[in-house]
């Protein structure tokens, strides 16, 4: 059965639509604290959650709000929870980083690496109380680094778990280059743990809900775990207000508060050597520059216009699609914005 | 003199301490950017990122410590010592007595702490009395910026493990990354004698366990440590305008913990009232009335501190800290 672009491309378009509002109530002050969205990886949580069904679960991370919108989880609801409202998902106890649906058995958390954890015991419960129910873990290329995701890894294969561990990898853990602190590949990692592992096009919807499709079958029909490792760009950066993409956005604003400490600091007396103190300096702005070359910046990174442009042939459809999408998705914000009940 | 904020003051101390040290190296998470300014002054060998690998990278730092060197490694957040807590419950806090004494880990852990800009129960937590509870831990817990620089240079000198936490509304740097993300939106109850102040030209150790007095005050004395030393000072303001004289004392440090200034103070008063951010059973609040206790004082005892997780909604969030109208009302009733 292949893969129908079009629902694909509505649980996409959807799920930016709803971030997108996050955003701006984000910016409104409405929201408060961090805000993690996961604009530009629809295509891999979209690819992977268009296969579970009842009795599936998820382990999410800091990143949440996509996979539990797509899952079927009330928009409203977690809106709710995301404005502190008593009504919310979780009451306004958790917030972004710390949302649940026991309905959907799907658990967040905002400590990096306990995806890993989380999704074993959700399929060891699987394996006594649900056959053939899966766990997914999603998680970053960060994440990777942690211990408890690699013993996770460990357990799930010599326990043959039905888990499927999804590595999001945008290339950067926080603000520092996963390619300068991370061993090896990660793929072969993967595969040392005993865990087939493949590499799947995290911009591609299609090509994401093929390989999850042959992923989570194998894990329902009892043969184990998969690794599935996909890139994709995060279009905010880590969070909402992320330094690095303020200084592309507003340099003239940005720049100044950054450099006229960092220049004092650098000519201050006491400290290294001058080509210490200069290698010090090419760290900074090579972190800099890496931001303005940032793929992130380059709209074909973005999944969304790329699906797009294949159901472009049929436009009346798209646009009849899209139109409908953004209506629902103001009905949420707005039904979300209602007064708190008394 | 100088003002500085709270951040820039303990990474001005510590530039002083690395600048005299060769010994003192930086790692942790995203520290090439979060400390920046050491980055391009003490070059990259000193000034270190790490991956995200908290029980590889504070484990080692425990044991270079124990090799000779000086380690500060960062935390992203005293909540994520969860991950690691191994190194510092089962190793830095033993190596001296299961050594004989011979041998010691002198690292310096450096965290952000403390709620009140909404990031919820998974990342604003205090933590200090569950790290002061092991016997070998020193944490150090300053509430200005004078104390922040002088506590970490003491930190440095430390012969064992510290942990330093820096509250989240007092750091200049960590609530803009964590709280407001550069947004005019959005507003926190900052403590203005916290967040930045007077700070000496050179840095000088300040001697770790000793409190100080805020404010004198006859009829009770609120001990506390970090953001809810000013918290209390509002209070105490506001009970002073009803002649209700309050005192206020800066533990600086929960362990060791200045036993002598409680006592003493209590002692005077007969009135302790207790204002901890972290949470109330088993901590902090419960340990200073033994220690009264043990010394035979026998005084009226309140506490206000955190008694459950920490809700993400800012309003239940702002109910649940310490906040000034809890103190206050703290105080009456002890004054009844």
């Amino acid at each position: 059965m292949p893969p129908d672009l079009w629902s694909l491309y509505a649980l996409m378009l959807k799920s930016r639509l709803f971030e997108e509002a996050i955003a701006k109530l984000w910016r409104d002050g409405l929201i408060s604290g961090e805000m993690h969205l996961g604009t530009g990886e629809e295509a891999i949580i979209a690819g992977v959650v268009a296969h579970l069904r009842e009795g599936d679960a998820m382990a999410l991370d800091h990143r949440g709000t996509a996979a539990l919108f797509m899952r079927g989880v009330d928009p409203v609801l977690i809106l709710r929870e995301l404005l502190g409202y008593p009504d919310g998902l979780c009451n306004g106890m958790g917030g972004h980083m710390h949302l649940f649906s026991k309905q959907y058995t799907a658990a967040s958390s905002g400590i990096v690496g306990t995806e890993g954890p989380t999704a074993a015991g959700f399929a060891i419960a699987a394996q006594y109380l649900r056959p053939g129910a899966v766990a997914v873990a999603f998680f970053g290329e960060g994440a990777m680094n942690q211990g408890m995701l690699m013993e996770s890894m460990s357990l799930s294969s010599v326990w043959n778990l039905p888990v499927l561990f999804v590595c999001k990898d945008d290339g950067w853990a926080i603000t520092t280059e996963s390619a300068k602190v991370t061993g090896g590949n990660l793929n072969e990692r993967a595969r040392g743990l005993g865990i087939p592992a493949a590499e799947a096009d995290g911009l591609n919807v299609s090509a994401m809900w093929e390989a999850a499709h042959g992923a989570i079958e194998r894990a329902r029909s009892g043969q184990g775990p998969t690794f599935l490792h996909a890139r994709c760009v995060h279009l905010e950066g880590h969070f909402l207000g992320f330094q690095p993409i303020r200084i592309v956005r507003d340099p003239l604003r940005e720049i100044p508060e950054i450099a006229i400490p960092l220049t004092q600091s650098f000519l201050r007396f006491g400290g290294a050597t001058l080509s210490e103190r200069m290698a010090g300096l090419k760290t900074v702005i090579a972190t800099v520059l890496s931001t303005v070359r940032d793929p992130r910046r380059d709209p074909t990174n973005d999944p969304l216009p790329r699906a797009r442009t294949t159901l472009q042939s049929d436009a009346a459809r798209l646009q009849e699609l899209e139109g409908q999408l953004e209506k629902e998705i103001s009905n949420v914000l707005a039904s979300a914005l209602m007064e708190v009940p008394s | 003199m100088r003002t500085m904020f709270f951040t820039q003051a303990v990474d001005d101390a510590l530039g002083q301490a690395m600048t005299a040290d060769p010994r003192i190296v930086l790692f942790g998470e995203d520290v090439p950017l979060l400390r920046r300014d050491l980055l391009v002054r003490f070059g990259p060998k000193r000034v270190r990122g790490t991956p995200i690998s908290e029980s590889a990278f504070l484990g080692a730092g425990v044991a270079a410590a124990m090799a000779g060197l000086r380690p500060v490694v960062e935390m992203y957040m005293v909540d994520f010592l969860g991950v690691c807590m191994d190194a510092l419950l089962n190793h830095a806090a033993k190596v001296e007595l299961f050594s004989g004494g011979k041998w010691t880990a002198p690292v310096v852990v450096r965290g952000p702490c403390g709620g009140g800009y909404g990031d919820g129960g998974q990342h604003e937590q205090s933590l200090w009395g569950w790290l002061a509870h092991i016997p070998g831990l020193t944490v150090v817990v300053p509430s200005t910026p004078a104390d922040a620089g002088g506590l970490i240079l003491a930190a440095l000198q430390h012969d064992g493990p510290v942990i330093f936490l820096e509250h989240k509304l007092l750091s200049e740097t960590w609530l803009e990354f964590l709280g407001s993300g550069a947004r005019r939106t959005v507003k926190f109850d900052v403590p203005a004698e916290g967040e930045k102040g007077a700070v000496p030209e050179k840095w000088e150790a300040l001697p770790i366990g000793k409190a100080v007095l805020r404010r004198a005050g006859g009829d009770v004395t609120i001990v506390s440590v970090g953001v809810s030393v000013h918290r209390a000072l509002e209070a105490a303001q506001a009970l002073g305008s009803e002649g209700i004289s309050a005192g206020v004392l800066d533990l600086r440090s929960v362990s060791p913990l200045d036993k002598t200034a409680v006592c003493e103070a209590v002692a005077q008063t007969g009135r302790l009232l207790v204002v901890d951010e972290d949470y109330e059973g088993f901590g902090l609040s419960g340990e200073l009335s033994a220690v009264v206790s043990e010394a035979g004082i026998s005084c009226k005892y309140g506490r206000v501190c955190t008694q459950a997780t920490i809700p993400y909604a800012r309003h239940l969030e702002d109910q649940i800290l310490p906040n000034k109208n809890r103190i206050y009302c703290g105080v009456r009733q002890l004054m009844q």
